[in-house]
């Protein structure tokens, strides 16, 4: 007989942060798209009459104060959270990691029919992607504010005035933090898409389950008769 | 020769400038280095009293805008406090001396005021081929500029291609070109950046030295903060119109008629560091942006390598001279919106088996909680 396990999996202050982080990253990034390339206005308007692209610039300050705070908060929660949301399961230092990371590679990239996989929470290619996306959260962060560190006379974006002169100014850390941005897009759109496929493939409830926090496990019940 | 050295009021006085004219100098001084009103006296006292230090200024690889840009300084002392009343004991161009009599001066020059003496560079430096590419009296530009940083009391990078090799570095540096402060080591270098340097701020660093004996405040990079701490963009009279939105879309528009914000136009003002909107350019006439053109960010490291100038993002590198990151990003975006496409529907195709062969019954199911 077929049974189904219901499982806690997303603790509260896991999904607070990813969908604080999801709404940060569109905000992000419908700012800072628009920062990069204002929209071309032809007007007869007196600078005084308007201040929608100061509007913007604020608006993409403070989502970045949130998005980074969001984003330490999530960090120090992978080291007190329960088994699922702790740090380990995003870096694949062991070999069974990279073995789940071969496997699922088998079974969602090249669609081959295998066993199921057997991780609850994040699966290790995920863990590892989202180890990745870490690493990005972190690069901008930092060239964002080593950016805002010259236009701020407050002390936190100073803490990261270092950066632009180690990338020679401000112009290339400029252009980092908007490729950066791209990099945020792409995944986006590839992570919608993947949990939809899995809720779709494995029917998990990977969907449902950043908003309640259960995952339902399927799998074979041994005697009871 | 043995007669204590004149002092720069001195000098003033000999030249035949009033008190008054000295004045107004340290006065205007004391302003560009940003002290209060009340050090406006310290100017004085130390103009009047120190001797005038000596100058050894030193040209490579450069083009002397930056020494055009000193003589054309607004105020006319503002020259020749270096030119003139600053004894300029060696510069290539300006220099009466020539040949073995000119080296010699260098060399007096460097002995007599061991470790009391400025260096000023103008140039970069040529590094490849042993430094072959420049070479004067017999020795290259990377011996001399060792030699003679070795006594000096401070070292000035005159602009951009001293403080980070202006268009001789950029990409591919057929030369090898450095900047100063790779060149020479264990010696601070105050990297008066820009391609040139503004005069007054140019003047104004060196009358620092003078009136302080220490060197100024530095940036991450190297500059003075007096004058480089804040950005084209954070000084710049078109600013109002930025934070409204409104944009010059191209050079001959209304918008730009009406003096908005350049930068679509590829204005480098939001990440370059400089004084050109405060201090200004010619006698505080204008300066790039005021006359309708785009910062193009000449007092950054690399600006020539993050071309073209009339865009706002550098092309890419590795594709299209205008390739920007924009079109990359979207283009990689649609690749990854087709391997979607695709992976749906192969999903679809291979797994049918998997995904609608076994259906829970419902019945059979035991929903439990662990
Ligand atoms: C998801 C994260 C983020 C994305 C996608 C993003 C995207 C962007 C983009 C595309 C730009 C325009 C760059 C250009 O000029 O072409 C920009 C500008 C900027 N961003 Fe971000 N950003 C993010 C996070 C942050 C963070 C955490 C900070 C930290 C304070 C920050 C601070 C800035 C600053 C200071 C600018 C320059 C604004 C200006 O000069 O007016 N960004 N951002
Ligand atoms: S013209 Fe350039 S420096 Fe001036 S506000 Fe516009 S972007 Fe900034």
């Amino acid at each position: 007989m077929t049974q189904v396990r219901k499982l806690y999996v997303w603790q509260l202050p896991v999904r607070f942060y990813h969908w604080n982080n999801a709404i940060c990253i569109v905000a992000l990034c419908l700012t800072g798209f628009l920062i990069g390339k204002p929209i071309a206005l032809q007007t007869a308007a007196e600078a005084s009459s308007s201040y929608w692209f100061g509007i913007i610039r604020f608006t993409h300050f403070v989502f970045a104060f949130l998005f980074f705070f969001n984003f330490m908060f999530r960090t120090f929660w992978g080291f007190v959270g329960n088994d699922y949301a702790r740090w380990y399961h995003f870096i694949p230092l062991k070999k069974k990691q990279w073995r789940e990371i071969v496997q699922v590679l088998k079974i969602d990239i090249l669609q081959a029919t295998g066993k199921p996989i057997e991780s609850v929470g994040h699966n290790s290619l995920a863990g590892f992607t989202y180890f990745i996306t870490f690493l990005f959260f972190t690069l901008q962060s930092f060239t964002g504010f080593a950016l805002y560190a010259d236009m701020s006379t407050s002390w936190f974006p100073h803490l990261f005035a270092w950066i632009s002169p180690i990338l020679g100014g401000d112009l290339l850390t400029r252009q980092i933090h908007h490729i950066l941005m791209w990099g945020f897009i792409i995944f986006a759109i590839i992570h919608v898409y993947l949990v939809f496929y899995h809720d779709y493939a494995e029917k998990r409830g990977v969907t449902s389950s950043m908003i309640g926090g259960w995952k339902f496990i399927e799998e074979e019940k041994e005697t009871e008769k | 020769m043995n007669k204590k050295p004149k002092t720069v009021y001195e000098e003033f006085q000999a030249k035949g400038h009033s008190r008054r004219d000295f004045l107004k100098f340290c006065t205007m001084t004391a302003a560009f280095l940003g002290l209060e009103y009340s050090a406006v006296g310290k100017v004085v006292k130390a103009l009047e009293n120190k001797p005038r230090p000596a100058v050894i200024w030193l040209h490579f690889q450069e083009c002397t805008c930056c020494s055009e840009s000193f003589i054309r300084s607004s105020h006319p002392l503002v020259a020749d406090i270096v030119l003139d009343k600053i004894s300029l004991d060696y510069t290539e161009t300006l220099m009466a001396a020539a040949g073995h009599q000119a080296e010699k001066s260098l060399q007096d020059t460097m002995a007599k005021f061991k470790g009391e003496y400025i260096l000023l560079v103008e140039g970069s430096i040529p590094t490849d081929a042993n430094g072959a590419y420049c070479c004067i009296g017999g020795k290259s530009a990377m011996q001399i500029v060792e030699e003679v940083a070795e006594g000096a009391k401070a070292v000035i990078a005159w602009g951009n291609c001293a403080s980070s090799g202006c268009v001789q570095a950029a990409n591919p540096n057929p030369t090898g070109a450095k900047p100063v402060h790779k060149v020479i080591s264990g010696k601070p270098v105050i990297n008066v950046q820009g391609c040139p340097p503004i005069a007054e701020v140019m003047a104004a660093v060196v009358v620092h030295i003078l009136v302080f004996d220490t060197i100024p405040q530095l940036d991450g990079l190297g500059r003075p903060k007096e004058f480089y701490s804040r950005r084209v963009h954070d000084t710049c009279y078109r600013r109002p119109n930025y934070d409204a939105g409104l944009f010059v879309n191209s050079f001959d528009d209304e918008n730009a008629r009406k003096g908005y914000c350049l930068y679509k136009m590829g204005c480098r003002g939001p990440v370059t560091y400089n004084a050109c909107g405060v201090t200004k350019w010619n006698n505080g006439v204008s300066f790039p942006i005021q006359s309708g053109h785009p910062c193009i960010g000449c007092s950054e490291a690399n600006f020539w390598d993050n071309g073209p100038f009339y865009q706002h993002l550098p092309s890419f590198p590795g594709f299209g001279i205008e390739t920007t990151a924009d079109e990359i990003g979207v283009g990689l975006g649609l690749v990854t919106v087709a391997g979607i496409a695709a992976h749906a529907i192969t999903t679809n195709v291979r797994k049918r088996r998997a995904l609608f062969g076994k259906r829970v019954d419902d019945s059979n199911v035991d929903i439990s909680k662990e």
